[in-house]
């Protein structure tokens, strides 16, 4: 099918462009962008007249709940959250039940998510059997079954020989390692950031030293086994200055944050709102402003959903007792564009970071609307103000801190490899 | 800014569920309602109508027979029917038992729902689901959640500084113990706070203190006799038995020399000092027995006042 994509304003930061023009796609990839393609004949268009023509989104955090949740969201709902949340790429972490630490389990889960309709998948694998942080998986053969990094999801291998060799074996044949950076005893019990709003509601702390001293043991052994470190959800200014600091001494170390921290903070949990239940947790006023300004600098590559789905049993408890995690597929482009109306950043520098940044760290050839790339783009009406809802939802997650915000920034269409894969009901 | 749960739309009192953004006329008003309660005990026949017809659910999700019991005692003088019900939870179980269970008994006609509940933030839940469900003729009182706030021992105790001190507008007030697990240390520094107290300290080892706790209004101690030093009121805090022994603190024996409160610590309190509680005590471990029952304890006076606090609360709550 050939498509032209009309009168819109192409964003594309990867290729540094930011002007009105057509985008041209042909067999699922794109052919031409301001310039019709020789012999190029529309078999169908795009009028996209007052929006913004952008690569498809990349999102390093999103969890599809399959295999072993599937009563908390399925591939279908959250494919479909997906598309209508303009993201054509994802990653989804190994935190299935059971974890992807098989080969078979990832075979099966790119199987299925292998429909027109459906955003690429990546799998993050396991980087011990069972994430239980004790024996190592078989990471190649799990590379070869797709997976692109290995990691531990939340959870940590607090067994640190055990962790030096995972970093090693990984680095032995160049996967990427993927990190969060919790440490178990300082969380213990913890169920919001160890500061002024947990010390007046009553609620156990997860100290800031929680996320550094995790985040010193991993930056040192990616120093000494030479592994490609990312580390995913920082929450904190601290975790933040150490990332700067040890690329400062030259170790290789990207980064990412959720879209909620960029916005929110502990103050946010107000009357014990378990929407505000999330990890790592909401920090202080002062560590969302450091997030928001280390994402504009770069220091954080990436920006994530950190989609996960929790069904309403899991969160109406109280605070402390309530699943921690928030729908994030549908939220990630309007919280990105809120992002940058408030910072006054350049569209391109801000879509970037949701863009072609993930699609670096992810190592796939993905976030451009580069001529000859795969035609995965997202069409959005950057005025358009939407009111998130649970019935506007697709995702069968229907909770997130964001319920009953109007936020800017509607997706028009997707296209994933040139097949339209959602066009919003006009 | 989010609206306060705990009142309507007028600014009056719907449930009470913490003491933390209460207005100080709320809780003025509580503690002057409370006075004529006191005189119901002394009577004959310790009866008033004020809720007669209306039913009083006990909803305990955690033990506990002396803050149940004075509850129900203060429901009945009001002429109230009161239902008690203890539900043993366990950390694992689900949230939606919890309203479920609540669901069940709105269905029976409640009027108002007394609750204890190990988890910080459960009363305020119960306060919202009721809301969600149309059901929010149904007053909450908290009982007690987790470390959260234990607003009536919050309210009975600064009735009590006021009968023994009148006024609190020169007070220096300190509070002693385990302040981080404690749900009353939260309630009262809120309470002292709203009604004015110049100086409220709060003394205890660094393991037993939340991060930031400066930032409720308090000026802190480690040192027990800097922080007893010209108080007009020290109250003390339980210390409960699984935090004695660990990483919390080495021993009950070091506790008790350091963060006891015995005879020779407390004259360096002013000489009118009083001394509270908010019971059972440790002897031995807070407090010395020459301490708690010696002169300036006013720990029993507490319980009597409690149970007056209590019925001007549910009274206020009931329209009355």
């Amino acid at each position: 099918m050939r498509i032209q994509i009309a009168n819109g304003r192409v964003v594309d930061p990867a290729n540094g462009v930011d002007r009105p023009a057509d985008v041209y796609v042909a067999e699922g990839r794109i052919v031409g962008v301001g310039r019709l393609p020789a012999g190029f004949a529309a078999e169908g268009s795009i009028d996209a007249a007052g929006c913004v023509v952008c690569p498809g989104l990349v999102d390093l955090a999103a969890r599809l709940r399959e295999p072993g949740f599937e009563y908390r969201a399925t591939l279908e709902s959250e494919m479909a959250a997906a598309a209508a949340g303009g993201i054509t790429s994802l990653a989804c972490p190994p935190d299935t039940d059971p974890p992807l630490d098989e080969p078979g389990l990832v075979e099966m889960l790119k199987h299925r998510a292998r429909l027109r309709d459906f955003a690429h998948v990546y799998p993050v694998g396991a980087l011990t059997v069972g994430l239980g942080g004790e024996r190592l998986t078989e990471m190649a053969e799990l590379a070869e079954a797709g997976c692109v990094a290995f990691g531990q999801a939340n959870t940590v291998i607090l067994n640190t020989q055990v962790l030096l060799r995972a970093m090693q074996y990984a680095a032995t044949f160049g996967f990427p390692v993927w990190l969060s950076a919790q440490d178990p005893y300082l969380a213990a019990g913890g169920v919001a950031h160890d500061g002024e709003v947990a010390a007046r509601l009553g609620l156990t702390g997860i100290p800031v030293v929680a996320e550094t001293i995790a985040l010193a043991t991993i930056l040192h052994l990616a120093q000494e086994t030479g592994a490609r470190l990312h580390v995913a959800r920082i929450s904190s200014a601290a975790g933040l200055e150490m990332i700067r600091a040890a690329r400062a001494a030259g170790i290789a170390v990207s980064c990412d944050i959720a879209a909620h921290h960029l916005h929110l903070c502990e103050n946010d949990i107000g009357y014990f709102d378990p929407h505000a239940r999330l990890d790592p947790p909401l920090r202080s006023a002062r560590d969302r402003d450091a997030l928001r300004a280390g994402l504009a600098d770069g220091t954080v590559d990436a920006l994530c959903s950190d989609h996960t789905p929790v069904d309403d049993d899991g969160k109406q408890a109280p605070f402390g007792e309530a699943e921690a995690g928030a729908t994030g597929l549908e939220l990630l482009l309007p919280l990105t564009l809120k992002w940058a109306a408030e910072a006054r950043l350049p569209l391109a520098q801000a879509l970037a970071r949701v863009t072609s940044d993930p699609a670096r760290v992810l190592g796939i050839e993905a976030g451009t609307l580069g001529v000859g790339r795969a035609a995965d783009i997202c069409v959005f009406d950057p005025e358009a103000r939407v009111r998130i809802t649970r019935e506007r939802l697709k995702s069968q997650g229907k909770n997130t801190p964001f319920l009953g915000a109007e936020l800017a920034g509607e997706v028009r269409y997707t296209l994933i490899d040139g097949h339209l894969a959602y066009s919003s009901p006009l | 800014m989010i609206p306060n749960p705990q009142l309507n739309k007028n600014g009056e009192l719907q449930h009470l569920l913490t003491i933390d953004g209460l207005p100080r006329e709320i809780v003025v008003s509580i503690l002057d309602a409370a006075a004529p309660f006191t005189e119901v005990a002394e009577r004959e026949v310790k009866k008033v109508p004020l809720l007669r017809g209306k039913s009083v659910f006990n909803l305990f999700f955690e033990n506990s027979t002396r803050t149940r019991t004075t509850f129900e005692i203060a429901a009945k003088r009001l002429s109230a029917d009161v239902i008690n019900l203890n539900i043993n939870t366990s950390s694992t179980t689900k949230g939606e038992t919890l309203l479920d269970t609540v669901d069940n008994l709105a269905a029976m006609q409640a009027d108002m729902f007394i609750v204890r509940h190990a988890a910080s933030g459960a009363p305020h839940l119960i306060a919202q689901h009721l809301r969600n469900i149309g059901a929010d003729h149904i007053r909450v009182v908290n009982a007690g959640d987790g470390r959260h706030a234990h607003p009536t021992q919050g309210l009975l105790d600064m009735y009590t500084i006021r009968h023994y001190k009148k006024d609190f507008a020169n007070l220096t007030v300190a509070i002693v113990g385990d302040v981080l697990h404690s749900r009353v240390a939260r309630s009262q520094i809120h309470a002292l706070n709203v009604l004015g107290v110049p100086e409220v300290r709060v003394v205890a080892p660094k393991t037993l203190l939340p991060s930031e706790v400066e930032r409720m209004g308090v000026r802190v101690f480690n040192d027990m006799r800097e922080g007893l030093r010209g108080v007009d009121v020290v109250m003390m805090l339980r210390l409960q038995n699984e935090r004695m022994n660990g990483a919390l603190l080495p021993s009950t024996q070091e506790y008790f020399k350091y963060y006891g409160l015995t005879p020779d610590k407390l004259e360096l309190a002013k000489p009118d000092a009083i001394v509270m509680h908010p019971g059972p005590m440790n002897r031995g471990v807070e407090i010395d027995s020459a301490v708690a029952d010696g002169g300036q304890a006013v720990i029993l006076p507490q319980v009597t006042f409690g149970i007056a606090v209590r019925m001007a609360v549910m009274s206020m709550l009931a329209g009355n």
